[in-house]
């Protein structure tokens, strides 16, 4: 790419400084999705948790599905700005911002749905440990308690790694703006002027917050499994639940990258910066990561079927080939054999259209695959007389299509404030190119000689 | 607040800007300390990037870290003896569910450690401006000058900012 500093700073912020009819016609459908899942959530605040389809034995349904749902999508960051960054990827960095705003965001969907699952939500605070008159404490060999600790750590660190990068941008756009922009700008850029004990210190933390991010990460999801498999419930009570987890989650956090970063390439314009390169290269991790969630499913139903408990098998057979088989065969079709071949072939993989055709169904497979680990083991426990049935009413249905309309109202918003990709550290990446370049040329003719 | 700086194209000039700058310390009068390097990028390959460089942040993180474990472990341990009651046949205070919580604190300790040390050692925020800044650091210019200059050694800075190969100079006054 031989473009100017200049060039790529007015390509990359003309986003937040432009913006056409149609920003502000998705902004008003998306808020009005929103709205209409804030009004199901106050209809059933009102009337209570009966408007919803939860009932014995089915006490877990779509809430606990978008929950667990959202924070696997918000591995997307973790995975790929973390990793990526300790490991030196070059290719990441104008991928980088789009991935930590999805973790930031998913996250704070994903921690609304304790929230909107709870009868009197009002009452969430007894969850926070706090010295109080009630005689009780909160339960600190619970899992949910875990849940508490660790989503709110992952939201601090993630919302710090989505921050710290973001001041020399601000500041640049501090620089080229007036007005109302400017002071706002000024305060959050912190001042930042570009000392190079400043950038020192910024890149030190960024590492540290790198490395110290991912176990983390890797914490949240393995707890959030531990939300069911702690619990002695037929498919529920496995060892395999806590790594499992963490690769749906990878997997299912860069498919949902790779849908975000097409649909930002193609309406901000940003051809000449997300390229077919970095497409393919998170087509091969989701390749990798398909293959990893396929493995997981077979040693999984291939141990529960050996075991032949029948508690187990009960469950087993109602998502094989009973009620829920329909939605398991779909799952196994979106996650594994719709874009597995799609990834596998270098030719389709190399084309943006392409892997953006297998990342979709990616998405519908893993919420899939967390409702069909919830539900069918709660409808299905020891003893058949107590065996239910889950039907989604319109008040969980609007809530969770309005969550998935926050999402896309939250990065429209995020894109119009933040540059989508990290200048910076964008042009950080041509200069140490620029100065590797007469070294690899030099290399290059040494082995080309007799 | 005083300054007289050159605005450099590209690291290479800004780096001989430096060493000139270096070189003409004592006959000139100023510190080193008074020479001023801003850039809208780091540039840790050249001498002029690595100033200020040694940091003890991921000790302090580790530190972080280590005291949040411990408030972590004390704090669950404490409070379960406070509110003995006993549930799903566990002991009051239980290793592996406390050590999640621990765990979780650990890191969560040393990440605002290491957010609290950038702040501080970056001296950011700084609301107030009254630092040497210019905007054109935005567009790939990098800033090398001096604060503060003595009187008489202005107008021989301001030579030898240019003869390095500075596109403009100026002098700041704030």
């Amino acid at each position: 790419m031989d473009k100017t500093p200049e060039q790529i700073n007015q390509d990359l912020l003309r986003p937040i400084y432009h913006a056409s009819w149609r920003f502000y016609a998705s902004v008003a459908v998306l808020a009005a999705l929103v709205l209409a899942a804030f009004y199901a959530w106050g209809y059933q605040m009102y009337h209570g948790l009966g408007v919803s389809g939860l009932n014995r034995p089915v006490y877990w349904g779509f809430y606990i599905t978008n929950f667990v749902f959202w924070i696997g999508i918000s591995h997307a960051g973790t995975l790929i700005s973390a990793i990526l960054r300790v490991s030196n990827a070059t290719w990441r960095r104008p991928v980088t911002r789009c991935a930590e705003a999805i973790t930031v965001f998913s996250l704070s969907i994903a921690a609304m749905f304790p929230l909107i699952h709870l009868g009197r939500p009002w009452l969430f605070f007894w969850l926070i440990p706090y010295p109080s008159e009630r005689g009780i404490w909160p339960q600190f060999r619970s899992p949910l308690l875990w849940d508490f600790f660790a989503i709110n750590t992952y939201l601090t660190g993630s919302v710090i790694f989505l921050l710290l990068p973001s001041f020399p941008d601000f500041a640049l756009i501090r620089d080229r703006s007036n007005g109302w922009r400017k002071k706002i700008y000024s305060i959050v850029s912190l001042g930042w002027r570009g000392e190079p004990k400043q950038w020192h210190r910024l890149e030190m933390a960024m590492r540290i917050m790198a490395v110290a991010i991912i176990p983390v990460a890797v914490s949240v999801h393995t707890i959030v499994s531990w939300d069911f498999a702690m619990a002695p419930v037929p498919g529920w009570h496995s060892t395999i639940f806590g790594p499992y987890f963490v690769a749906g989650a990878i997997f299912s956090g860069i498919a949902a990258l790779i849908i975000a970063m097409a649909l930002l390439r193609k309406l901000l314009h940003l051809e000449e910066y997300l390229k077919p390169l970095h497409f393919e290269n998170l087509g091969k991790l989701l390749l990798v990561m398909s293959l990893l969630w396929f493995y997981f499913v077979f040693a999984e139903r291939l141990t529960t079927w050996y075991g032949n408990f029948p508690s187990e098998m009960s469950v087993f057979w109602s998502t094989q080939l009973g009620r829920f088989s329909p939605l398991f065969w779909t799952m196994v079709f979106c996650n594994f054999i719709i874009p597995a071949p799609i990834l596998a072939i270098k030719s389709l993989r190399s084309k943006i259209g392409w892997t953006v055709v297998a990342a979709v169904p990616i998405v519908i497979g893993m919420w899939l695959e967390r409702f069909l680990i919830i539900v069918p083991a709660l409808s299905h426990k020891y003893l058949p007389y107590a065996y239910g049935t889950y039907r989604p009413t319109w008040v969980e249905i609007t809530i969770t299509i309005g969550t998935f309309a926050g999402m896309g109202l939250l990065y429209l918003i995020f894109s119009r404030v933040f540059p989508i990709i990290s200048i910076w550290e964008l042009k950080l990446g041509m200069q140490r190119k620029a100065e590797a370049a007469p070294e690899l040329a030099s290399q290059e003719a040494a082995t080309e000689q007799p | 607040m005083k300054a007289i700086y050159g605005l450099y194209p590209d690291p290479d000039s800004a780096q001989r800007a430096l060493n000139v700058l270096e070189r003409a310390q004592s006959e000139l009068g100023f510190r080193k300390e008074d020479i001023a390097v801003l850039s809208g990028e780091p540039y840790e390959e050249y001498g002029f990037g690595q100033r200020d460089k040694v940091t003890r942040m991921p000790w302090l993180a580790a530190l972080g870290g280590l005291i949040g474990g411990l408030s972590g472990w004390w704090f669950v341990s404490f409070t379960q003896k406070s509110y003995p009651m006993i549930s799903g046949g566990m002991h009051l205070v239980t290793k592996w569910p406390d050590g999640i919580i621990t765990y979780e604190l650990t890191m969560l300790g040393a990440i605002l450690t290491t957010l609290v040390t950038l702040l501080i050692t970056a001296r950011i925020p700084d609301w107030r401006g009254r630092k040497l800044y210019d905007p054109a650091i935005s567009n790939g210019r990098i800033l090398i000058g001096v604060i503060n200059p003595p009187e008489m050694a202005r107008e021989e800075l301001e030579k030898r900012l240019r003869t390095a190969g500075a596109e403009t100079v100026k002098e700041s006054v704030s």
